[in-house]
């Protein structure tokens, strides 16, 4: 599952460690999502597009389904 | 912003003392199991109402170094939780196959030595460490 969580962090100028915060996960989690090695459960991808006020699916998007 | 960090410096508050309540727990989870093993012999020289009631306290501060971990695990995010699963899902499998065969191999006199329990849970121990290291690697 590929994320724009890198680029919409940016734009804002947070920190890994300022969106671990925010989310309530160590910032290794953040970045292993990032990274796309890990990715978030339904509640934890809810809570970040709550955090940047966008839907799930413009910040998360299915590889297989590109 | 500042308020979700607000509560999340609540949330990384409470993973460390959940941590450090474990630690505590499992020091003195420790320091019970060496009095109960080494007390009879040392301490107050075989008394077995000594003896039992040392190895009651050290099962009592097992328990309590139970929940302690328990309340750890619920209190790591997702990722940490799944690291710990898959560590621990290895401990356990390799500590059940092994343990199994090992016991086998005594009962068989396929080995010299009578196989100890001690030998298992430094097994599982070691197995547990790897697959935290491994995961930790996996997601880093």
């Amino acid at each position: 599952m590929k994320n724009r969580l890198k680029v919409l962090r940016a734009e804002r100028d947070w920190t890994q460690a300022d969106l671990a915060a925010a989310l309530e996960v160590s910032r290794q989690t953040i970045n292993a999502i990032e990274k796309g090695k890990f990715d978030p459960s339904l509640p934890l991808a809810f809570k970040a597009a709550r955090l940047f006020n966008m839907s799930i699916e413009d910040i998360f998007q299915d590889e297989a389904a590109a | 912003m500042e308020e979700q960090i607000k509560e999340s410096g609540d949330w990384a508050a409470r993973v460390n003392r959940n941590t450090l309540r474990l630690g505590y727990c499992t020091g003195a989870w420790l320091v019970t199991t060496a009095v109960a093993t080494f007390g009879p012999q040392f301490i107050w020289h075989d008394n077995t109402l000594l003896t039992a009631i040392a190895i009651f306290i050290n099962l009592g501060v097992g328990f309590v170094t139970i929940a302690a971990n328990k309340h750890h695990l619920q209190s790591l995010d997702e990722m940490q939780q799944k690291i710990q699963l898959e560590a621990m899902a290895l401990s356990l499998g390799v500590g059940f196959v092994c343990g199994l065969s090992y016991s086998l191999l005594d009962q068989s006199n396929l080995i010299a030595a009578d196989a100890e329990i001690s030998h298992l849970i430094l097994l599982m121990g070691l197995t547990y460490f790897a697959g935290m290291v491994v995961g930790n690697r996996r997601y880093r």
